[in-house]
Formats: structure tokens, sequence, C-alpha cells
């Protein structure tokens, strides 16, 4: 076009400025691009397909057929793993996730104490959270075996009551709770490195007015750690509600069943108090091909960590900083 | 002594015998373990705690056991493929969110934490149909691999994270010498990256190394796709009478993680600082 060569100034510049506004917008476009894709597609398609389905009713064979809310009343009456995995994930989410913060804030105090050898204790804190959950969980199980595992050989032997463990619907989730706080490793790092962040005057300044130690912990180290203590409690809540491969496995290997493909077990032995949210997903779809119900559950699952997640997001103590 | 050093010295003992009864309560399971793995077959039934023999033969038992070579195989191709195809493809998309200026940037950003926080059984019905029924893919580990190809939103938050701490003077100073943003990228961010980046591969080598879910949905009717994560529970049934067995193939899964973390201890826990405190 001729028309570019004959412009005023202002007009061209315009016109060039509108040009490399463009550029710069493909050139941004160009660098997400492998996420733009894979956001579309392994997210918001299958997150579509999930609330389309979950009124549907389908077995993955014949074809989705409208069933309106049937698999929703279903879920939310009828099927009886639903509330048991609601009741559990409640559990965890109160007394797992507290163990968890209130140990690793107490670990990592702890770590930040030690004079002499802090490297060899750091990495021997660290070390349980690298354990593959698999590999940790079976361990569990074996230390926690109700007849001949150390763990009972021991409270036996100084005179303490020996607990079934994970074959006591009673002590399951405790043992579970072990588990998880035996791996605490990440939340130590964490509350360390914010609390070498705490100003040393303010410990100075408090110690010279008379502050004792709890008094120090109370008024300066707990405000300015605050943030993380959120983010800490917040990401356990999303952790502890999307709690799968552990339960799962203890509930399997304390139960004697024989794993491998296709192995029906009882869900969430014993009596149902190992069972969360995501292995009732796997439990409707892929084991009673139920997939208009499993994705009622999943979505269930879904508004429950999103709702958590909108926490984490708050500017303050959130995922995204100030700065944004 | 002066009462100053008396109670320092009181405070020293006091906060290294904690840590001492710490360490006893995370390293205890590991010395169980390990003592177990080594035990004869009977006597790992039994309540002993301390092996009468040493059995170091068990762990070739585990070795040799059929399908354990294969889970290995199967493990390393997984982590170590989804590896490199993560930290590739998730690079570009950081450097874009922590260093340009464009619209919809923290609409982005918000969707990649959320897309991070997301159970993965949320979409696991449509995922499995479409890989499973549309792509003929079950049985395989492909289904796990080829999306690392798209990006992972942990590995982007923990990178972009991390590039937020490169000064831009560094990529201006590029720019104004005529580099390309390809060219920062590779040249300027990229070599000042790779704590970051190391970070991130180990994360992700670590969360296939781990991963059970994905294996069990994709692979679990062919063993012969199983993974060291999801053969492992196998293995205790298999061998329902053999703790020691068991505890050994354990050993064997646990080992690599631990050796590598030795290595690669500073990225490591530069990662998980990364991830929690700075924002």
């Amino acid at each position: 076009m001729t028309s570019t060569h004959t412009t005023s100034g202002a007009s061209g510049g315009a016109r060039a400025l509108r040009a490399k506004h463009r550029r710069s917008a493909l050139r941004t476009a160009a660098f997400l691009s492998p996420w733009l894709i894979g956001f579309a597609v392994f997210f918001a398609y299958p997150l579509l397909s999930t609330v389309y389905f979950s009124f549907t009713k389908y077995d993955g064979f014949r074809p989705p057929v409208f069933n309106g809310l049937d698999n929703w009343s279903y879920v939310f009456t009828d099927y009886p793993l639903f509330w048991p995995a609601m009741r559990n994930t409640l559990w965890l989410v109160v007394v797992m996730v507290s163990c968890r913060v209130v140990f690793g804030l107490g670990v990592g105090l702890l770590i930040t104490k030690i004079k002499t050898g802090a490297g060899i204790f750091r990495t021997l804190f660290y070390l349980p959270y690298l354990a593959p959950p698999v590999a940790a969980t079976l361990a569990f199980v074996f230390l926690l075996n109700p007849g001949t595992g150390p763990v009972n050989v021991i409270l036996d032997a100084v005179g303490l009551p020996t607990p079934g463990w994970f074959t006591d619907a009673g002590w399951s989730k405790p043992a579970l709770t072990a588990l998880a706080v035996w791996g605490v490793g990440d939340l130590m790092v964490i509350f360390m490195a914010a609390l070498l962040d705490v100003p040393r005057e303010q410990y100075e300044a408090a110690e010279l007015d008379g502050a004792g130690a709890w008094a120090r912990f109370r008024h300066i180290t707990l405000p300015n750690i605050s943030p993380i203590i959120l983010f800490a409690v917040v990401t356990g809540v999303i952790q502890a509600m999307q709690y799968y491969t552990q339960p799962l496995v203890a509930g399997k290997v304390a139960s004697g069943v024989i794993g491998g493909s296709g192995q029906q077990f009882e869900p969430g032995y014993p009596d149902k108090s190992t069972l969360t949210l995501p292995q009732v997903v796997y439990n409707v779809g892929f084991q009673r091909f139920d997939y208009g119900a499993a994705c009622v559950v999943a979505l269930v699952l879904f508004a429950l960590s999103m709702a958590f997640t909108a926490l984490l997001m708050r500017r303050r103590g959130g995922l995204i900083g100030a700065g944004e | 002594m002066s009462t100053h050093r008396r109670k320092a010295a009181l405070h020293w003992i006091g906060v290294h015998s904690l840590g001492v009864a710490a360490a006893l309560f995370f390293v205890l399971p590991f010395v169980f373990l390990f003592l177990t793995s080594l035990m004869g077959d009977r006597q790992a039934l039994t309540r002993d705690l301390w092996p009468h023999t040493w059995e170091w033969g068990n762990y070739a038992k585990v070795w040799h056991t059929p399908g354990f070579l294969t889970w290995w195989r199967n493990t390393l191709l997984y982590a170590g493929l989804g590896t490199l195809l993560t930290v590739v493809s998730s690079l570009p998309v950081a450097y874009a969110l922590a260093k340009f200026r464009f619209r919809g940037r923290r609409l982005s950003l918000l969707l990649v934490i959320a897309m991070m926080m997301l159970p993965p059984q949320v979409v696991v019905i449509p995922m499995y149909l479409f890989w499973a029924k549309q792509l003929d893919l079950s049985g395989t580990l492909w289904p796990l691999i080829i999306p690392m190809a798209f990006g992972d939103a942990f590995s982007i938050f923990l990178l972009r994270q991390f590039l937020l701490t490169i000064p831009d003077e560094y990529l201006d100073a590029a720019r104004v010498d005529g580099c390309g943003e390809v060219r920062t990228l590779l040249r300027v961010v990229l070599p000042m990256a790779k704590p970051g980046l190391a970070a991130v591969a180990l994360f992700q080598f670590f969360a296939a190394w781990n991963d059970y879910f994905g294996p069990q949905i994709y692979a679990s009717d062919n063993p012969a796709a199983w993974t060291l994560s999801y053969g492992l529970e196998s293995f205790k049934g298999a061998h329902h009478t053999n703790w020691n067995l068991t505890m050994a193939a354990t050993v064997l899964v646990m080992a690599p993680v631990i050796v590598l973390f030795f290595f690669a201890q500073k990225a490591f826990v530069e990662g998980v600082t990364l991830t929690g405190v700075k924002g």
C-alpha cells in the first residue's frame, strides 16, 4: 500500500507504535505458548468436561446421557463412601495440619538455636521429607505393625499400651498423622528461613526491656512469621484435602491385599477410616465405572481446593507478593 | 564459672538434647527398616529388632525379582524425560511472566497458581477418556510424559519466583547490545537461572519418581509399564510374609532420592524456600 509512504510523521509514529505493540504481543504469546496450550488442553477442557459429565449418566462405553441432578443427589445422599471421606478430610485438616505446623515450627526454631553440628541436624531432620510416599508408607505400616513392629515392641518394653495403628479404625488416622509429621522437613526449611529473617534488633530491644523467652516469641517471633504460618496452614489444608497415596497404600497394605491391577479391596480399611475424597473419585470412576458420579465428587474436591487457594492468593501472606 | 557462662552452657545442653531427641524421631524409622532389610526370612516375622545374621543377599534377591528392573527403567524414563520436557517448556513461560509487561499478566499468574493447586483427580476422568479411548495410550506412561512438554504449573511458578530475583539491568544491557528476547533468555538469563532450574528439575524428577496416582490410572493393567512407586506396593503383596525383602525393596527405592539429595542439597533447600518465603 502506498499510503504507508505518504502518511504524516505523527500518524506514521502511531502506526509504528502499534506495530511495535503487535510485535511485543506476539512475542509474549510465543513465550507463553507451551503453557497456553497446556492450560487449554489439560485444565480448561477437562474441567468443563467434568462439569458436563457430572450431569450425565456415563460409564465410558455407552455415550453420556443427560440425567440432571441425579448424580449429585446420589453422591450426597446415597453413596456410602462420600460422607465418611468428608469426615476424614475434616479430621485430617484439623489434626494433621495443626500437628505438622506446630511440629514444623518447633523443629525450625530448634534448628536456629543449634550451634554445634547444625548442618548434620538439619540434614537428618530433612531426609524423611524426601522419602517417596509409597516407600515411607510401607515403612510405617511395618514400623507400626501391631504384633511385631518395632514401635509396639518398644512401647511394650516400657510398659505403654500398644495400639493397633493402621489396623484399628480409631488409630489409623493418628498413624497417618505420625507419618505426615515425620516428613515435616519442608515446613522446617520454610520456617527456618522466615525465622532467620526476623530483625535481630527487635530481639535485642525486647531483651533490654527485660522480656523473657516466651514474651519474645509471643510478641516478636510470631507476628513476624505470621504470613508464613498462614502459608503453611493453607497449603497444608490443600494437601490434606488431596491426600491420596499414603492413606490408600496404608489401607491396602495393612489389610493384606495382594497389590496389582484390578484388585478389589475394601476402600479406606479399616472401616473407611483412611478414606479420602480423591480415593472416592477413583473408586466411583475407575472401579464402579460411574463416571458421572465420580465427576460430582471431583467437582466437590475442586470447589474446596479453589476456596483455599483463593485464601493463598491474597496479597498479605499470599503467593504472589506485594510487588504485584 | 560466671552465672552467665553457666546459663549459656545449660542452654547449649538443653538445645542439643532436644536436637538429639528430634534426630532420633527422624532417623530411627530409617534404621529399623534398614536393619529389617538385612534379617533372614524367619527372623523378619519375629519381634527382634537386631539381625542375627546379616543377609546382604536380600538385596540381590530383590534386584532379581522379575519386573524390578523394568520398573527402574520405566521410572527413569518417566522421571528423566518428564523432567527434561518440563524444564524446556516451563522456562520461557516463567521468563515472560517474570520479565515481560503485558495485559493479563496478573491473570495469567493467578491461573498458573490455580492450575498448580488443582488436584489431579478433578480432571482425571476426561483426561483418562482422552488418552485411553481417543489416543489408545493406556498401558503406557506416555499420558504422563507428553503433558510435560506443555509447561508444568508448579515449575513455572517456582522459576518465575527465581527469575524475579535477577535484576532487570542485566536484561536491558543485553537488549541494548541488540540481543533479541530469545538470545537474552539463552545467553543472559539461562546461565544466571541455573540454581532455579536445578531446583525445578529436582522437584520434577522426584514428583515423577514418587507419583503413584498417574501410573495407577494409566499403567495399572500393564505390569510392563509399572514404575517403582506403583510396583513397590504390589511387591509387598507378592511377598506378604517377607518383611525383610519388602524393606530391602523400600530401601532400594529410597536410596536414589537420598543420594541425589546429597549431591544437590543446596538447590533443593533453595527451592523449598522459594515456594514459601520469597513471595
